[in-house]
């Protein structure tokens, strides 16, 4: 989009660009609201040790709190004893600085951030099959040519609507649209068929289909043969998930199993995307590695017009998750455990490898060991809420109580800010230059409209100024503001050294050549060379140049329905509101399009419970409640329940989500527990 | 001390057992003696290995390996010595247990008839249970014009389609009034014969073979009633006998199968029988669900992760699908108790659908053909919960409710507050409020209003509006 100021404030104008082709939903329109809210912080608060409140204070005053804080909980505690945590909505810039600033400003371990809760799954996926986490391996266009397009747990006519051209150009040509939901949701009723599995059974439905393809025939044998390896092990898996035993389990006819197995199977260009409603499951890898197995059996990764994608929940989910703030994880991403990448690292920010921590822990695991015996004792929070956006949120409250000392840096007074000792207001999105990485690995520049608010910082000048105050004298104070930059160009450029040779290379992207092609697709090495806006056309990116097949079986959900808990409760987004709704349920457009929480619910189970629409529900599960009005809907299974998780407070749907983690990834299971529904 | 656990059987039970033993933390042997001597196998998926689709590969199941699991496929057992623990293989070696499992399935019955030594059976005379049993019909097909298959039951019918595929004329020879007599009613029979007719399948209903005649070229099947069948071979697909031969010659209680416990427990405590070959609560399995629910509550007392776990049975669905049929059945749909039914027949198509709810829930349904709500109606039998208020939903699925409201046919009909544009909020009333303060076309509409600029999929509701309100000399808004 493009900004434009004038008397009257900033105002929105769509951009013509290959992304959204000048699509803007009702949250772009208004992404001005903000810049001159009511709400919005435009001096640091801190928390008054007599009264308990937060007061505004002068930026020395916080900094200074803050830096006395983080020197107390090293000194008692040690270097892990402070954390970081950060957000897939941050700039490149920021996201780089963040990791940087942990790892040899902080020399702490910690840091890990909210993609976590968003595209973990999807990446660990993609790397371990491809060698390589890019959402899309292709450009979006492909979508509206493809012949057969298959959606699994994604809803983008709500969440993200200006994909949703793409679509309709692919069934206007002719092409089939198949979507997996266990909600009749705006985007399933535009589909030419759709799938309503019970919740947490995606992957059986995957085998299935894989099951289906080599039954018929379907499988391309020589791709398998020339282009992968591990398919023996998946086909012996799949064997056992013949479709009649897939739809007992899931509820999804054999028939449509079979229909969907053919418009996969015999379709020219085809591809298969994933998103959250698969992907936030304590399976949610493997479940991933299902449709992978099935896109990879079919021959679809590196066809052109085919592939496997996953489609990016936040602004900056594909950037964001790039370069460091992962626990596991370095500049360009590298692994903070392989020594080569170590060395290389530490070579660009001038210290020696043995210096930078190793790994730390996912994000739900930091979360819950805040202010515990062995767990951090300062935390310091980047663009997140995860008061809100958190599973089991009650618990993270609480931890985020018992710190020492907790900072976060925000536009708004979050659910989080508020319970911070220190508040730093940071600059909006409209008021600083950098870097974002969209779904396609299209790297796209945020262009400065205005300078922040005075009394407001950007948050690459709040990291520059934390790491010059912790150092322990004036000549190492100015060492450590030279290496941590406040100017976006400045770190942008060091980024590019730092991603060098890595997997996510940017090292041949410059602003300018952004500025003058639309954006630069990664991997990118030379300045002269060419980006790649398609992946995998020769070999993909791992040792032998082969993607590899995961053989994935079905498990239940880490909690199955009881008699005393006998629902299943899953949670999304609607359309007008955007995450944990800091920002969005400020906005007077947005609450009238979204004013308030919700239960949706089937008419029949709510006749059964005696609730009307309208009416007020609890939501309860072994870890919480959540309270809304019941909004029924015949297009959601009368034996699941769905709340959106835009909400704090009473209607806070992540009071009620569980904390179980996949394995591999750390997601949490978002997408499932077992609940109790009762009229309040 | 080490827990040394023997598995007698690799098919579906056996190697499920070993499987979920595999997967539970713990320090054990895991000894698995497969009398056959392919990897273990889906026997679901022989029918389609039959009709010639896929390759035997394709039937291979995943094998648990390492982990103190030792398969050793091709070892028959002779006996099982309960005092000493130990049980004996073909080759004579002793294998000692702290706990056995038998898991030795069932065998298919070979039916009485002249002609039929089940210890030496004529080369194109094949039962239709195992690998090899399939290895010998695709032989005896081989060449073959026409088959024949001796019973009218799921397996037989699976056989029948999967020789038709591969361009044989079929016969079905069912010695009851109409095919799966245990699972189906008549009507259901009578459409289920018309549609495997179309297939390429004739049934021949109500008739008792009587003899067979076989040699190297063919066979000739006497009937009932006077007439003989002739093809190029014949599978007999006549029921399946659980194989309690050395829980027998062992001295454990057998009845019809290996009497066991809801611990999957025979009568001697190290002892254990799941699957085809085990009796619980007086009933056989002989279906692959109940086998692997088996498998894991067995593996779950076994391995100490769950000691209280105990085998339930569910009722039991059952299910033929293969290229155009589409059948399933389960519970009682058929009995006299009292309870509502819902029918639907269509049989120029092929459907038909027949359930009986009681207290809410479905006590039985048969459901062939084209049933879209077939998933859910399977769902709710198998797990009890309540039906739909609109029991229409049972028979047309998706295509009743949930779907969006169609559009207004003309802008007029409309009410204001109908939203146009989801992704911008925009209403009719609003489209019609800009269009009145001076916009008059879609671009300008579309400007002021912001309706159609996110997914765009209004744009031509919005075009709609505009051209109505253009030939509209005049236009009430109702503010």
């Amino acid at each position: 989009m493009t900004l434009r100021a004038d008397d009257d404030g900033v105002t929105v104008h769509p951009r013509e660009f290959p992304t959204n082709r000048g699509g803007l939903c009702q949250k772009g329109w208004t992404a001005a609201d903000l810049l001159d809210h009511p709400d919005r912080l435009t001096t640091p608060l801190l928390r008054d040790p007599a009264t308990g409140e937060l007061r505004p204070a002068s930026w020395d005053a916080a900094l200074d709190r803050i830096v006395a804080g983080i020197r107390a909980v090293q000194d008692s505690a040690g270097r892990d004893a402070v954390a970081v945590f950060g957000g897939g909505g941050l700039t490149n810039e920021k996201a780089y600085a963040l990791g940087k600033f942990a790892r040899i400003g902080l020399r702490t371990r910690h840091i890990d951030y909210n993609g976590r809760f968003c595209m973990s799954s999807a990446a660990a996926a993609g790397m371990r099959a491809f060698g390589i986490d890019r959402g899309l391996p292709f450009p979006l266009a492909d979508l509206g040519r493809a012949d057969t397009l298959l959606l699994v747990g994604a809803n983008p006519a709500e969440t993200m609507p200006p994909l949703v051209r793409w679509l309709t150009e692919q069934r206007r040509s002719g092409g089939k649209l198949i979507v997996v939901d266990p909600r009749v949701t705006a985007t399933a009723r535009q589909a030419d068929l759709h799938l309503q599995p019970l919740p947490g059974t995606d992957l059986a439905v995957a085998n299935a289909l894989l099951h289906i393809a080599l039954t018929e025939g379907w499988v391309d044998h020589r791709y398998v043969a020339e282009r992968t390896t591990g398919f023996e092990a998946v086909r012996r898996e799949v064997a056992a998930w013949w479709p009649a035993r897939a739809e007992q389990l899931s509820g999804v006819p054999v028939a449509d199993l079979e229909a969907t197995a053919r418009a996969l199977g015999t379709g020219g260009r085809v591809i298969i995307l994933t998103a959250r409603g698969a992907e936030q499951h304590a399976k949610g890898v493997d479940t991933v590695s299902a449709y992978v197995n099935l896109a990879l059996a079919l021959g679809l990764p590196g066809r052109v017009g085919s592939g496997y994608g996953c489609l990016t929940g936040q602004g900056n989910g594909q950037g964001g998750r790039e370069h460091g703030q992962k626990a596991d994880q370095l500049p360009g991403y590298r692994k903070i455990d392989d020594p080569v990448a170590r060395e290389h690292v530490a070579g660009v920010w001038g210290v020696p490898a043995e210096d930078l921590p190793g790994p730390g822990v996912p994000a739900y695991q930091l979360l819950d060991s805040l202010g515990t015996p062995d767990g951090p004792r300062a935390l310091l929070v980047f663009g997140s809420n995860p008061v809100v956006s958190a599973p089991r949120a009650a618990r993270i409250e609480r931890r985020l109580r018992d710190l020492d000392l907790l900072v976060v840096a925000d536009l708004l007074l979050s659910e989080t800010a508020a319970l911070a000792d220190v508040v730093l207001p940071t600059a909006q999105w409209a008021e600083e230059d950098g870097t974002m990485t969209n779904l396609e690995g299209r790297v796209l520049r945020r262009r400065a409209l205005r300078p922040p608010p005075p009394h407001v910082r950007t948050d690459l000048a709040i990291i520059s100024d934390l790491a010059a105050r912790l150092a322990p004298d004036e000549a190492a104070a100015s060492d450590a503001a030279a290496r941590f930059p406040a100017d976006p160009a400045v770190v942008f450029a060091e980024l590019r050294r730092a991603s060098a040779g890595g997997a996510a290379d940017y090292a041949g992207i410059t602003w300018a050549r952004i500025d003058a092609a639309d954006g630069v697709h990664w991997p990118c090495p030379s300045e002269d060379g060419p980006d790649t806006p398609r992946l995998f056309a020769d070999r993909f990116a791992t040792p032998d140049g082969r993607a590899r097949f995961h053989p994935v079986d079905h498990r239940p959900a880490a909690e199955e329905v009881c008699a005393t808990y006998p629902l299943h409760f899953t949670t999304g987004r609607v359309l007008a509101q955007y995450q944990s709704g800091t920002q969005t349920r400020r906005v007077a457009a947005l609450r009238r399009a979204a004013p308030e929480a919700f239960v949706e619910l089937h008419p029949d189970l709510a006749a059964r419970l005696g609730i009307d629409d309208g009416d007020p529900v609890l939501v309860t599960s072994r870890r919480g409640e959540l309270r809304a009005p019941a909004r029924l809907s015949a297009g959601i299974r009368p034996d699941t329940v769905f709340a959106p998780f835009h909400w704090a407070g009473a209607a806070r749907a992540n009071s009620v989500t569980n904390d179980a983690v996949d394995p591999i990834s750390g997601m949490p299971e978002f997408k499932i527990c077992a609940v109790r529904v009762e009229k309040a | 001390m080490t827990t040394r656990i023997v598995i007698i059987g690799n098919g579906m039970a056996g190697a499920r057992l070993a499987g979920e033993l595999h997967a539970r933390e713990g320090d054990r042997k895991v000894t698995v003696l497969g009398a056959e001597p392919h990897r273990a196998y889906n026997r679901i998926m022989l029918s389609t290995l039959l009709a010639g689709r896929i390759g035997e590969p394709d039937v291979e199941l995943t094998e648990a390996a390492g982990h103190g699991i030792d398969l050793r496929t091709g070892v028959p057992v002779t006996a099982v010595d309960r005092p000493a623990r130990e049980v004996r293989t073909a080759d004579g070696e002793r294998i000692p247990y702290d706990h056995l499992v038998l898991a030795t399935g069932a065998r298919a019955v070979v039916p009485p008839l002249p002609g039929l030594d089940p210890a030496d059976l004529p080369r194109r005379v094949v039962p239709f249970r195992t690998l090899d049993d399939c290895r010998r019909i695709i032989a005896a097909a081989d060449g073959a014009r026409s088959a024949l298959v001796l019973g009218g039951g799921l397996l037989g019918l699976e056989a029948a389609r999967g020789l038709a595929t591969r361009g044989l004329t079929t016969t079905v020879v069912h010695h009851t009034e109409h095919l799966m007599e245990r699972q189906l009613d008549p009507a259901a029979g009578a459409v289920l014969a018309g549609t495997l007719a179309g297939l390429g399948v004739t049934v021949q209903l109500a008739v008792p073979a009587t003899g067979v005649v076989a040699d190297d070229t063919g066979v000739r099947l006497d009937l009932a009633d006077g007439r003989s069948l002739r093809a190029g071979l014949l599978v007999l697909s006549c029921g399946v006998r659980p194989d309690t031969v050395l829980a027998r010659a062992a001295g454990l209680t057998v009845r019809r199968g290996v009497v066991v416990d809801d611990r999957l427990r025979t009568d001697d405590r190290n002892i254990s029988a799941i699957g085809d070959c085990a009796e619980h609560d007086d009933a056989l399995t002989g279906l692959v669900a109940p086998a692997w629910a088996q498998a894991r509550v067995l593996a779950d007392v076994l391995t100490g992760t769950d000691p209280l776990a105990r085998y339930r049975p569910r009722p039991v669905v059952t299910r033929l699908k293969a290229a155009g049929i589409d059948l399933a059945a389960m519970g009682d749909a058929v009995g006299g108790e009292p309870g509502e039914e819902l029918t639907f027949t269509d049989p120029a198509r092929g459907t038909y659908a027949r359930l009986r709810i009681r207290d809410e829930r479905l006590i039985g349904a048969i459901l062939l053909g084209d049933n879209p709500a077939v998933g859910t109606v399977i769902q709710l039998f198998d797990r009890g919960h309540p039906v739909p208020a609109d029991r229409r939903a049972l028979l047309l699925g998706r295509a009743l409710g949930a779907t969006a409201a169609a559009p207004a046919a003309s802008p007029a009909l409309m009410p204001d507050a109908a939203t146009v544009c989801q992704c911008n909020a925009v209403t009719k009333g609003a489209l019609v409020r800009c269009w009145r303060s001076g916009a008059r076309t879609v671009d300008a509409v579309v400007a002021a209003t912001r309706a159609g600029t996110g997914c765009g999929g209004c744009r031509d509701a919005v075009g709609g509006i505009v051209d109505w309100l253009s030939e509209a000399e005049s236009v009430e808004v109702t503010r």
